[in-house]
């Protein structure tokens, strides 16, 4: 219920919630409605002749999912895979996809005006798919101002850049 | 009255397009010549009942037309009028509107008035072209007997001789006892100048009241008129009307026309019509003011079942014709709430399966409930896949059953005859499949009768029944489904296709075998037809057909002989979502290969390697060289055994050849649900689906085809 009353008092507000992820030293933010669940690496099947971040197809309760390593693709961070790696399933309207990221961080709320529009360098996506940074304010531990890099991962992980869909899907 | 009727709009559509469907079954199966009663009827409900709903919801067009159809078919079932071809193609052409006007409606578009009027025109024309004749005749006694409250019918008796046949020694005492005994009589009118009128309240045929009068006068001077007395009171129309609330509108103008229409004592059999349409709508009024659909269904079905009981005073079944319009058993339920049920099972098999891994290191002996509890479950289990997977099968009649109309419409459209045969329509397979079956099949059926049966008289000068035969038939063959259709026409031309083939450029062997030849006429754009007609010709139609069969993961035979006839044969996997399959290992990775391609597996010796210059290695199986396909080589994995000799070759047969598949080890034979890897990611080369393994991981599902393929 009060979670009920949080998102009303949320979307009045007009803040949007995200999550954020960390890949290499960057810290990353997308919208959390777009997640649909966070869980370990395991049982990852092999395709063949498929680009190495592409990791292979798992199968999420029934439906087959392609992963994908952020790590990889982006060619930061540390590529190991043990109990602590972390796959964000991602639910982009009509497709699922599973992204392996270095550490999944925190939930946070983000005014629209709290958005700032990205330089043209600086971060390792391709500026096309950013939605703008962020300026994360002090925790209560007292950690020092952040920056989030706000990604449109949908527009990410649908680009033709990562390879998930057919050709044909694109065009249309 | 403000509940919202739209929520029942698609309820209504729905039901009104199986309605329909059933119409246009049964029409094309009237026998014009011997009319089945039963049959008409069913026509008539159907009519009836579509009527019914698009009057509650205001659908007033489709009313409308269905008003008209039914007047029609409302005489035809009282066998006032006797069905004729021009009737039926009216009634398809009006079931063919109808459909249309409920795409509109569905769709919220505007409808053709032009094509509606047009044809309710002609149905009313045919309706009343006998509408003279026949009040002139002594009509024909409705076959109607008993009321639907269960009171009897009355008989009204007017006798109007030339002479007075009182004066001249008849003896109206006699008449009124005659009559007493078969049942209460009122006498209505004294009689006077030898005019009398009497009605009588008896269940008895015509021809005992006829033999009453046989000595009083000449048959044609007394009229037996069958009358349901107390409804038909013209009184009663105002009781009637309490029931109309708007939304009944269409359905109270009905009967309002059938009462203006048929009047009081109009001597004819359309009283009990009157009658029934009052009954009937009287049930819907009522029902509608309740807004709740079901029941209105109720009351139409027992408002059809009623007239079904009121017509049989003939030696017809009526329990047959009752048990049609019953009960309805079957729910409608979305395809993806199907899916999702096999989804689900799916999963259940896998936790099981895991659970059973976990527990297998418990003491047999100690826990022994544990592992009766979990052999229980496993049985369950699988009955309820099983069980699950069946929902998804259908009788393939499905897609047989718009046949009969597509041969219909195509041989009048080339004035030829043929004759439609359908075998094994009870066949079931997946739901899936029929969806997809339905077009190559009517490319193949269209085909068969442009140019496959001759036009009559070529084939009465071959000596060949007039009448040609399509047959369609649907079979099981072991693992798969064999669909046939047979003609008895012209068969395939070899020197025909050969010539065309030259003439278009088809690389060809130089002494091509027959089956190569007839393959020919899968070939895009390749068409002997001598000229385009708008129903085949083109050359697009085979390439269609043989596209579809081969995304169903099927194949196509084809046998001909010239004069005698063509067989094509589509045999197709029983269903899209299972899959016999053997599961082999190729490093860390599993794979599962179709097991009806599987011909063989063997653990080769070193001596029946060789290698090819250039094109890789072979293995001789029994004088048979095979290329070697390492899977390891093709998917990129790290196998345990690199040597052929130590692990195992699968030969499997692709339409390519056949190929020795390379592989590590086999693990088992298993029944596996086929799942797309294109509904989240994308086409994989080589591969042609996935599924979920016993221990919750994804295999992946070999594509022999293009397997061979990337082999080639």
């Amino acid at each position: 219920m009060s979670d009920a009353l949080d998102d009303q008092a949320l979307v009045n507000s007009g803040q949007q919630e995200f999550l954020t992820f960390t890949l290499g030293e960057e810290e990353y933010a997308i919208d959390i409605l777009k997640v649909q669940e966070i869980r370990g690496y395991d049982g990852v099947t092999r395709i063949a002749n498929t680009p190495s971040y592409i990791k292979g197809v798992i199968n999420m309760r029934g439906v087959i999912v392609p992963v994908v390593d952020m790590r990889i693709k982006f060619n930061v961070g540390e590529v190991v895979y043990d109990q602590f790696t972390v796959m964000i399933i991602l639910n982009l309207g009509e497709r699922i996809v599973g992204m392996v990221v270095d550490g999944v961080s925190d939930v946070i709320a983000l005014d629209p005006e709290q958005i700032r529009p990205a330089p043209e360098f600086g971060a390792t996506l391709d500026t096309e798919y950013l939605q703008g940074l962020a300026t994360l304010a002090k925790d209560q531990e007292g950690n020092q101002e952040r920056m989030a890099i706000v990604v449109d991962i949908e527009k990410l992980m649908t680009s033709g850049d990562m390879g998930l869909m057919d050709q044909v899907v694109q065009a249309g | 009255m403000s509940v919202d009727l739209s929520q029942f709009h698609q309820v209504f559509i729905d039901e009104a397009y199986e309605h329909l469907a059933t119409m246009e079954n049964l029409l094309l199966a009237v026998d014009l010549d011997d009319p089945n009663l039963d049959d008409l009827n069913a026509i008539f409900r159907a009519a009836h009942s579509i009527k019914g709903g698009a009057g509650t919801f205001g659908f007033t067009d489709i009313a409308d037309l269905t008003h008209a159809l039914e007047t029609l078919l409302d005489r035809l079932r009282k066998q006032e009028l006797e069905p004729t071809d021009e009737m039926i193609e009216a009634f398809l052409q009006a079931s063919d509107l109808l459909g249309r006007l409920l795409d509109a409606h569905q769709q919220g578009e505007e409808s053709d008035q032009e094509a509606i009027q047009a044809n309710k025109a002609e149905l009313i024309r045919l309706a009343e072209a006998d509408q003279e004749v026949a009040a002139d005749q002594p009509s024909e006694p409705p076959l109607a007997s008993a009321s639907p409250q269960g009171g009897e019918g009355h008989w009204l008796i007017q006798l109007h001789p030339k002479e007075d046949v009182f004066a001249k020694g008849a003896s109206h005492e006699a008449i009124n006892e005659d009559l007493k005994a078969l049942g209460p009589l009122e006498i209505l009118q004294q009689p006077a100048e030898g005019k009398a009128s009497w009605r009588l309240q008896a269940d008895v045929g015509r021809e005992q009241l006829e033999e009453i009068f046989a000595w009083v006068c000449e048959p044609q001077e007394v009229t037996f008129s069958r009358e349901e007395a107390p409804l038909a009171e013209p009184s009663d129309d105002d009781g009637f009307g309490f029931f109309v609330d708007e939304k009944d509108l269409p359905a109270a103008q009905d009967a309002v026309e059938a009462d203006q229409g048929f009047g009081f004592f109009v001597d004819t059999a359309d009283l009990p019509a009157a009658k029934e349409q009052q009954e009937a709508d009287q049930g819907y009024g009522f029902f509608v003011d309740e807004q709740e659909l079901p029941i209105k269904q109720a009351a139409d079905e027992k408002a059809s079942a009623g007239s079904v009981s009121r017509e049989v005073s003939k030696p017809t079944s009526p329990a047959k014709a009752q048990s049609k319009t019953s009960v309805d058993t079957s729910i409608r339920v979305g395809v993806e709430k199907v899916d999702q049920l096999i989804n689900l099972v799916g999963e259940l098999v896998i936790t099981r399966s895991m659970l059973a891994q976990s527990l297998s290191v418990l003491d047999p002996i100690e826990h022994e409930n544990i592992h009766n509890g979990l052999a229980n479950l496993e049985r369950n289990s699988r009955d309820l896949q099983e069980a699950v997977m069946s929902i998804r099968m259908l009788p393939i009649n499905f897609v047989f059953g718009r046949f009969p109309r597509v041969v219909r419409d195509l041989t009048k459209k080339m004035h030829k005859k043929v004759k439609l045969k359908l075998v094994g329509e009870e066949t079931e397979l997946d739901k899936g499949l029929i969806e997809k079956l339905s077009d190559p099949l009517t490319h193949l059926v269209r085909n068969s009768i442009d140019h496959g049966i001759e036009s009559p008289e070529e084939r009465v000068a071959a000596g060949k029944p007039e009448e040609g035969t399509i047959t369609l038939s649907a079979s099981h063959q072991g693992g798969s489904i064999l669909v046939e259709i047979h003609d008895d026409g012209a068969g395939l031309n070899r020197e025909k296709l050969l010539a065309k083939a030259q003439e278009k450029g088809v690389p060809l062997s130089d002494n091509p075998t027959d089956k190569e030849v007839w393959q020919l006429i899968f070939a895009a754009g390749f068409s002997t037809a001598k000229e385009v007609t708008d129903v085949s010709g083109r050359g697009v139609g085979m390439d269609v057909v043989s596209r579809n069969i081969s995304e169903m993961k099927g194949q196509i035979e084809i046998d001909s002989v010239e004069g005698e006839g063509t067989r094509i044969g589509l045999r197709l996997p029983l269903t899209l979502a299972i899959l016999d399959g053997m599961s082999l290992r190729v490093g860390d990775e599993v794979f599962i290969l179709p097991l009806t391609r599987i011909l063989e597996s063997l653990q080769p010796d070193k001596s029946q390697l060789k290698t090819v210059a250039g094109k890789g290695r072979v293995v001789h199986i029994r004088g048979e060289y095979l290329p070697l396909v390492p899977l390891y080589k093709v998917f990129n994995l790290e196998p345990r055994v690199t040597k052929p000799e130590q692990g195992i070759l699968v030969v499997v047969e692709s339409i390519h050849g056949k190929l020795a598949l390379f592989v590590d080890e086999l693990i088992a034979q298993d029944q596996v649900v086929i799942k797309s890897l294109e509904t989240h990611y994308r086409k994989v080369e080589g591969i042609s689906g996935a599924t979920i393994m016993g221990d919750g991981r994804v295999a992946l599902i070999i594509d022999i085809e293009r397997l061979a393929k990337m082999n080639a």
